[in-house]
């Protein structure tokens, strides 16, 4: 078991609110992404989880127990970090085995479960390396591995990939979605990436300034954003927002049109446009257009076209997928 | 040609390099020298060629015990040490990893009594000692140099702590490790090179501690720089002996700092190259 329940957490680091009020529901076996913007507060959410940082006020409940004032040893959680926090001087066995040691678990069965979580992880030819004989995808997986073998009530990631680089953090995403699914033991992930926490999450939380904007599946938060924040955020590349006049004409202070929702032509449309950027992905071709009177425009399209910088266009956003925004930013509904 | 100019530069380094470790040695190397010169020899004036007699050593051997001040010695600079160590970890590892905002005015504190002059609390520091009996006792000069060579440990510790990332401690505790397994299994092992170099500065030191131990021991705690001390008043005169008397005193010291120059040097650097 390992829901974790947070009611009205708050947190300030001398006199400035970093999390002023959150109350979050995460249930038993969901993988749950925490992502914003750097200096969101996703990290200080989850160190409070963790139980590294001191809750100002408010109420961290494990299994409905409150565990608020238990220091980490005690709250049965496991964390990867953003920069491994392996023991250079322990060999990757004893990495390992190291929160079996700090349980009294008995020595036979600490090695079993070492050499089972190595297995799994593709570590048993490295056991006896210490961690600076290993590479950026090793070292984290030894950080999984050193987080698996208690068996713990929830696993706490805490940009676990950042330091990887692009082709092996793809694999450690696909790794660690799959180990969910192996373990079905509750996941909380904090990234800044979004396409890390469409691609992996159950649910998302979309914080911005401490405070909560949104909280659902990936799909909820793509077709029906709260704000226009979550809109901009969630989505790549990022929402087109329009104002003035062009938002007018559909009852709204602001409207956002995904570039994936954009049609372009060279006949008609609703804006008219100068092609500015291109930039080429094979499968898609993200076109910037400067639109006369509202600004830069992105456009998603298909891999081969024939549209050139310079080019005159037009654009239209695709019925029904226009999102309004009010003054204060909420969407309309 | 670039390489002529490089090798050129390395030469003129490995020079000066030299020339300034001759420069910082040549006092040692000149009092070993006057060790091996005869009383005549010594007094005649500047010279670097020593008639090789070793009569002031059994001259100095004969005079004085040497072995006890040599004890002595080790007593209260290992001594003196071990308590520094034991009170200087838990305050550095709860200054580096809990800092506090006013943790870099109590380290500078720290650091500000050891600008004050020692003369300066001499008199009060004699009484303390003789109303507790402690004068020139073992006991009473370990506390003094564990008191005196204290900000410099912490200081040191708290350095090397800082290097150590705090990620790597938050994971031990993570993993259920509580704050004496955490000191114990994490931190100490990774602070080992940092620790064993504050260990062995801190035994130089306090060898080498004059000030106080000179005052504040007569006879029984006298330690070795009490013996030097006891050749240069009476017999000031007698440079070749006072030489060779300082020479028995620095000399374990001197081996020490040789054979773990290695470790020093690590530790004094520690962290600066990654």
């Amino acid at each position: 078991m390992g829901s974790i329940t947070l009611e009205h957490v708050n947190k300030t680091f001398g006199g400035h609110p970093v999390i002023p009020d959150v109350s979050l529901e995460i249930e038993d076996g969901e993988f749950v992404v925490f992502v914003g913007p750097s200096g969101c507060g996703k990290s200080t959410l989850l160190r409070l989880i963790a139980g590294l940082e001191d809750t100002t006020s408010g109420a961290i409940k494990l299994d409905g127990v409150d565990v608020t004032d238990k220091g980490p040893a005690h709250r049965g959680l496991a964390m990867v970090f953003q920069s491994y926090a392996l023991y250079p001087h322990m060999t990757v066995r004893q990495n390992i085995a190291f929160p079996l040691k700090m349980a009294n678990i008995d020595k036979a069965i600490a090695e079993q479960k070492v050499a089972d979580a190595a297995r799994v992880l593709n570590l048993t030819d490295y056991l006896d390396r210490k961690p600076r004989a290993l590479s950026g995808g090793q070292r984290q997986r030894v950080a999984i591995g050193r987080a698996i073998v208690r068996q713990p009530k929830a696993f706490l990631f805490d940009e676990p990939l950042s330091n990887l680089d692009a082709a092996l953090r793809v694999n450690m995403r696909i790794e660690i979605t799959e180990l969910h699914q192996q373990l079905k033991t509750t996941m909380v992930y904090v990234t800044h990436d979004q396409v890390e926490a469409m691609t992996m999450a159950n649910r998302i939380v979309v914080l911005n300034a401490g405070r909560v904007e949104q909280f659902g599946t990936p799909l909820e938060l793509y077709k029906s954003p709260a704000n226009r924040f979550v809109a901009g955020f969630i989505g790549s590349p990022k929402m087109n927002f329009l104002e003035g006049a062009a938002a007018g004409k559909y009852q709204a202070e602001a409207i956002g049109v995904r570039p994936e929702h954009v049609r372009i032509s060279r006949d008609a449309g609703e804006w008219q446009g100068k092609v500015g950027v291109a930039e080429h992905l094979g499968s898609d071709t993200f076109l910037h257009v400067h639109v006369d009177g509202v600004g830069l425009q992105t456009v998603r399209t298909g891999g081969e076209n024939d549209y050139h910088p310079g080019e005159q266009v037009w654009l239209s956003p695709e019925p029904g997928r226009i999102y309004r925004f009010d003054r204060a930013g909420q969407a309309l509904r | 040609m670039a390489r002529a100019v490089s090798t050129r530069r390395k030469l003129t380094m490995t020079i000066l390099v030299w020339l300034v470790a001759l420069i910082v040695f040549f006092p040692i190397l000149y009092t070993i020298i006057t060790s091996l010169k005869t009383e005549g020899e010594a007094a005649a004036g500047f010279s670097m060629l020593p008639s090789f007699t070793f009569e002031s050593y059994a001259a100095v051997l004969d005079q004085q015990d040497y072995f006890r001040p040599f004890f002595n010695s080790v007593v209260i600079s290992i001594g003196s040490t071990i308590v520094a160590l034991l009170i200087a970890v838990p305050a550095a590892w709860a200054m580096a990893f809990t800092p506090t905002p006013k943790t870099r005015d109590v380290l500078m504190w720290m650091l500000s009594t050891k600008m004050m002059p020692a003369a300066g609390v001499l008199v009060p520091m004699y009484l303390i000692f003789l109303n507790t009996g402690l004068l020139d006792t073992l006991l009473g000069l370990t506390i003094i140099l564990t008191l005196v060579n204290l900000p410099i440990v912490v200081w040191m510790l708290y350095t090397y702590f800082k290097e150590i990332p705090v990620d790597i401690l938050e994971a031990a505790r993570m993993d259920g490790a509580t704050l004496g397994k955490e000191l114990v299994y994490v931190l100490l092992p990774m602070a080992v090179p940092g620790i064993a170099s504050t260990l062995l500065l801190n035994v130089i030191l306090a060898w080498n501690e004059a000030f106080w131990t000179l005052r504040l021991s007569t006879d029984d705690a006298a330690p070795l720089t009490a013996f030097i001390a006891s050749f240069s008043s009476p017999q000031g005169q007698f440079l070749a002996k006072l030489s060779a008397a300082s020479v028995l005193a620095i000399l374990p010291i001197l081996l020490l700092g040789w054979f773990s120059q290695k470790q020093l040097v690590r530790g004094l650097t520690f962290g600066a190259v990654k």
